[in-house]
């Protein structure tokens, strides 16, 4: 039985169909990749598992147990842990506030966790008095990882870690979501950069408006000529 | 001096009953960036809320107490108007607005429904209370008893009360936002509500709990307002006003902006119009007080459109 199980389910903003009819799986300790262009639906479902928008139709098993209508506060206590798009830490909060918070569902936060945030992200550790708001985009985007950390994820979400980083801050940080996955942590991971993602990702599927295109392994993916042509921008002769 | 000094302390008084005002719409302001317009209502309940339960306990007309009676009473009178101010403000926000916001209205509804629980709930309250016999506080110490006197300069013992027991609800808001974890969800709430809600934050929950502190705080300054004047229908829209008018001046959203933009509200429209302080003579008058205290709104959001202290509580800037 898959970690997650999402049954053909169908999202909508108002009138307009975002999601119309997918199903996918993640397993107990991969890395899945979601990939698609802009408006594609990477981040809809991506926010339908993790309860911020409902699907109008199908159904979403985790562990077992249909979670689809669930609100996000409630999922979060089943092992959910979001990292949403464009990082969205609290500006005005410290980094250590920031931290603290992922951990509200908790009493009190772990010190061994934190101890292990610090530890893969040795940068937060110097701010940890600075307000969120003045870190650079690659530190919030440290933060915003270690801060799901904090909730003590079973399956991480992860949307678009790479955006607006440099190259050297990508690579870095997907070691550490690779890291974080050799920890037992199970990855959905929704990514404009399909080359990096690719190369972490155990399957991935590919989204094109609101439909499921294509799926395989991440070598299946990178190899596909398709997959190639449209988001790693090679000319395909043919 | 004597008397720069007497119209000092009579402007922290006021000052001071704005500020916990002010601290229920920067509160609200911050989870739901909506001036809760009714909240002057809240402050007009607390003071009826309190009046009924201490007239209930101790009677109407003249009472000499010992000193625990007259300390047990006014915790009565606190506690029972930041109870009465909690439950409307609670009600308030699960009648008026918590629909609207489950139907996504657009701003401009929140703001009608919040005039119209206003002017119901004061048009209610006169029904109901204004043919009491007796809308003031018995008398249960002596109002106007100076506490000290030194040289001409004077603070009477509602004065003291009034500005200890403000001071005491500030501090102990501030503590509360600053390291509880109640304190952390509203914060967390006002920057970014839906991923609060991804840390497990219940953002109904959240917003309740903020309109009962606010409103805890609002029926207990009308307490003490009602003590030091007469309890009526509409007692709330003036210092409701100026404690709207003083959370925008320390910075809407800021609840130490809500504080200070409060107390020196007070101080400012108690000392201008009284300038230069002298044998009574003055240079504008006591009857500008009210010009006086939006002309300085005015002035401070000409330079600093975002209040004193600036940046909010809710967004970056």
């Amino acid at each position: 039985m898959s970690l997650l199980e999402v049954d053909d389910i169908e999202v909508r903003y108002g009138a307009i169909r975002a999601i119309k009819g997918i199903s996918f799986h993640v397993d107990e300790g991969e890395v899945v990749a979601l990939l698609g262009a802009n408006g594609a639906g990477k981040t809809t479902t991506q926010k339908t598992v993790s309860g911020m928008m409902r699907p109008s139709l199908g159904e979403i098993r985790y562990d077992g147990q249909r979670i689809d209508g669930l609100p996000a506060h409630e999922l979060i206590h089943l092992g959910i842990c979001h990292v949403p798009e464009g990082r969205r830490v609290f500006p005005m909060m410290t980094v250590r506030e920031n931290l603290e918070m992922g951990a509200f569902r908790f009493k009190r936060p772990d010190p061994q966790i934190l101890a292990r945030v610090f530890e893969l992200f040795p940068r937060l550790q110097e701010r940890i008095g600075q307000h969120a708001g003045t870190l650079s985009g690659g530190e919030q985007q440290m933060l915003a990882i270690g801060r799901a950390l904090m909730g003590k994820p079973r399956l991480l979400l992860l949307d678009e870690p790479s955006m607006g980083l440099a190259p050297l801050i990508v690579r870095q940080i997907f070691s550490i979501v690779k890291q974080i996955n050799s920890e037992g942590v199970t990855v959905l991971i929704v990514e404009q950069n399909a080359a990096q993602a690719l190369a972490l990702a155990d399957r991935g599927y590919v989204l094109e408006t609101g439909e499921l295109v294509l799926s395989g392994t991440g070598q299946e993916l990178l190899s596909d000529d398709r997959v190639r042509a449209a988001y790693l921008g090679e000319e395909i002769s043919s | 001096m004597t008397d720069f000094l007497n119209f000092l302390i009579a402007g922290l008084t006021r000052g001071s009953i704005y500020a916990l005002i002010a601290l229920g719409y920067t509160l609200v302001y911050g989870v739901l960036q909506l001036i809760n317009f009714a909240h002057s209502e809240v402050f007009m309940s607390g003071a009826f809320g309190s009046l009924i339960i201490v007239q209930s306990v101790i009677g109407r007309g003249v009472h000499h107490l010992p000193w625990y009676g007259v300390t047990g009473v006014l915790l009565l009178g606190l506690t029972s108007g930041a109870l009465i101010g909690a439950i409307v403000a609670w009600g308030l926000e699960r009648v008026a607005y918590r629909p609207l916001r489950k139907r996504g209205a657009p701003k401009l509804a929140f703001l009608i429904s919040a005039i119209g629980m206003s002017f119901f709930l004061s048009q209610l309250a006169g029904k109901l209370f204004n043919r009491f016999s007796d809308n003031n506080f018995p008398t249960y110490y002596n109002v106007n008893k100076h506490l000290f006197d030194i040289r001409g300069v004077h603070i009477s013992l509602i004065q003291t009360i009034m500005i200890v027991s403000a001071v005491v609800m500030m501090l102990f808001l501030d503590t509360l936002v600053t390291h509880t974890k109640l304190g952390k969800s509203i914060r967390g709430v006002a920057e970014d509500a839906q991923t609060a809600a991804l840390m497990g934050i219940n953002i109904d929950k959240t917003i309740s709990r903020t309109f009962i502190i606010g409103g805890a705080l609002g029926g207990a300054a009308g307490f003490l307002f009602g003590s030091a004047f007469t309890v009526y229908n509409t007692m709330g829209f003036i210092p409701g006003v100026k404690a709207f008018a003083a959370a925008v001046l320390g910075g809407i959203g800021n609840i130490r902006g809500a504080m200070l933009g409060g107390l020196l509200l007070g101080v400012v429209e108690s000392l201008v119009p009284t300038a230069p302080w002298v044998g009574g003579h003055t240079w504008i008058g006591t009857q500008w007080t009210d010009v006086v205290a939006f002309v300085v709104l005015v002035l401070v959001l000409m330079f600093r459109p975002t209040g004193i202290l600036g940046e909010r509580l809710g967004r970056a800037a």
